[in-house]
């Protein structure tokens, strides 16, 4: 469904609060049919950027093209607010019935009763709440109250949909049926949309492409895959999950992989720079597997480096081992392999990660 | 004790059948400050909405002016009036001191700021991104406003009760503008202090029995609004 033309471009978009710049934007667009997800740590600026698309809030200067055409004026400004939707983190539902909350964006624009009807009952199908037609928003679960903002919001048939952190308040199960349940409708109805938050692995699954935000900038903007592997900067490597980032200076290159002298040790990785050039490698802790320091076990990992635990943080369904391989280095371990290695702190034990687990950021910049 | 038992007894018969004095004086007071509060109403929620939404320089200023209007004693109102529409007045040539249209003015200046100040609160206190949410549905600027309203109706009632309950059971005001004449400018306040004043405890104890019971009403209404929840 993403065609290449945009269906919304900004450029040079700023925006002040309280005298303080939040927002700093050189150029941003959107093509039509496209998720593009907005992520970044709390206060990066994403509400404050999806606000400003949807021309909620004022900007010092930018200019904001739909469909080509500005937006700017009064006028263009109510037009354009008409053909798009917001739903925000809190579902902000009117003290009435569901029905009449999924309604009320057709209601403001005095659509007739019978095409109302129809709407909003595909609209209560689709997501799921038709049996609740006639509660009172009042007496709503959480995600009831959320999947009510949801309709009402794709009721109107927007041709984008702003979700602003729509799952951050919600339990994990019920988070999860809804996240499957906007992708599919999302897909169904080729609706453009934009979602902020904070939560990477929700962008990934919903989007195409990602943004990431730090202090009222898009530090990096590209297909979600490569903003998950392939960060361009330190930050942006940490917010994707590369718990572990090791400078180091290239000592030599093969075919297409290269040697970094980290000081204490060193490490092969896939990719391309200069010798004596000066990098960062970037290691994602699920990709480091531990083994028993005595084990001659074959392994097609390049990297072998014998570690002491100096930490172990237990995360649910896994651990995460912090290492000291004379360099820092995390790994996440299964309960399971826990008590195989007989893992505890102070332990000595042989952590390995493959060249292509490392990706290495180029320093020159 | 005799006394009171014998006053008690006298009320009772007294709202018991009617009594045509007691419920001229009952439903004019009703006319009045019903009217008074009518017109703070239009006043109250227009002022309020507009001060809740919209920033302007001096709006602390403002906001404290009605805070402080909402605790406007009843013989300073009365007194404004008075001064107003006395025969030298600014307002005099216009002969309405000691009429019941005096005292729905007065009353009105009374409600007034009460009215404003719990409009105000009660738009002020719904979700902050609520007005950015229905802006986002497509709404121009009187739709918003029209919602919000409808949104806040619960308090705004709040609002309507107060009104209600500060000018019913106000004297000071009423007595200086209204005069207290029989059959024109009676209410219940003023019979009960001239009642009260004459020894006739039975009439005087009747009229407070019905003050008490407004004020049961409007509490009870009150709670109820204050027990309900938002939606989410």
């Amino acid at each position: 469904m993403t065609t290449d033309a945009p269906i919304l471009s900004v450029s040079d978009l700023f925006v002040k609060r309280g005298g303080v710049p939040v927002l700093d934007l050189p150029a941003f667009s959107i093509r039509k049919g496209e998720t593009v997800g907005l992520i970044g740590p709390n206060g990066a600026g994403k509400s404050t950027l999806l606000l400003a698309l949807a021309c909620l809030i004022k900007r010092e200067r930018g200019r904001i093209l739909f469909h080509g055409q500005v937006v700017s004026t009064r006028r263009e400004t109510f037009a354009y607010r008409r053909r798009i939707a917001v739903v925000f983190q809190e579902p902000l539902l009117f003290d009435t019935t569901v029905y009449a909350n999924v309604a009320s964006g057709l209601d403001i624009r005095h659509l007739d009763r019978q095409e109302i009807g129809e709407r909003v009952t595909r609209r209560l199908d689709q997501f799921g709440i038709d049996h609740l037609r006639n509660r009172s928003a009042r007496k709503l679960s959480g995600g009831e109250a959320q999947r009510t903002s949801l309709a009402r919001a794709f009721a109107i048939d927007p041709e984008i949909v702003f979700l602003d952190e729509p799952f951050s308040s919600l339990d994990p199960p019920t988070r999860e049926g809804l996240l499957e349940d906007l992708h599919r409708i999302l897909k169904e109805t080729g609706t453009t949309a934009v979602m902020a938050t904070h939560d990477r692995l929700e962008a990934l699954r919903l989007s195409e492409r990602m943004a990431v935000m730090r202090d009222g900038e898009v530090v990096q903007i590209g297909p979600a895959d490569t903003i998950i592997h392939h960060p361009t900067d330190e930050f942006v490597a940490s917010f994707v999950g590369m718990e572990t980032i090791l400078t180091g200076r290239v000592s030599g290159c093969g075919v297409g992989t290269i040697r970094v002298d980290l000081g204490v040790g060193e490490l092969e990785a896939v990719g391309e720079a200069r010798p004596g050039e000066a990098v960062r490698c970037c290691i994602r802790p699920e990709n480091v597997t531990l083994q028993l320091p005595a084990a001659r076990e074959e392994t097609s990992a390049r990297n072998l480096f014998p570690a002491r635990v100096e930490k172990i943080q237990p995360l649910g369904l896994f651990h995460r081992v912090l290492l000291d391989c004379g360099f820092p280095l995390t790994a996440y371990v299964t309960s399971q392999s826990i008590s195989d290695l007989n893992l505890r702190e102070g332990a000595g034990v042989q952590a390995a990660f493959k060249a292509t687990a490392v990706h290495v950021i180029r320093h020159e910049k | 004790m005799d006394m009171i038992l014998e006053g008690l007894k006298q009320a009772f018969y007294l709202l018991v059948t009617f009594d045509p004095e007691v419920m001229g004086i009952t439903w004019l007071s009703l006319k009045i400050s019903g009217t008074a509060t009518f017109f703070s109403l239009f006043f109250g929620i227009s002022v309020g909405t507009v001060v809740a939404l919209t920033e302007f320089p001096g709006r602390r200023l403002v906001v404290s002016l009605i805070n402080t209007g909402m605790g406007l004693p009843p013989v300073v109102a009365g007194l404004i009036v008075t001064i107003f529409l006395w025969r030298n007045g600014p307002l005099g040539f216009l002969e309405i001191l000691y009429t019941p249209t005096a005292m729905i003015i007065a009353q009105s200046l009374i409600a007034a700021p009460i009215v404003t100040g719990i409009s105000l609160a009660s738009i002020q206190q719904l979700p902050r991104n609520l007005r950015l949410q229905i802006l986002a549905l497509g709404a121009n600027r009187l739709q918003m406003v029209w919602i919000l309203i409808k949104e806040a109706r619960l308090p705004l009632l709040a609002a309507v009760m107060a009104g209600f309950g500060g000018v019913i059971s106000e004297v000071g005001a009423s007595i200086m503008v209204g005069g207290n004449i029989k059959g024109y400018s009676r209410v219940l306040t003023t019979a009960t202090v001239m009642e009260t004043g004459k020894g006739n405890f039975e009439i005087a104890l009747a009229l407070g029995f019905i003050l008490l019971l407004l004020a049961f009403i409007i509490n009870a209404v009150l709670t109820q609004v204050q027990q309900r929840q938002r939606p989410r």
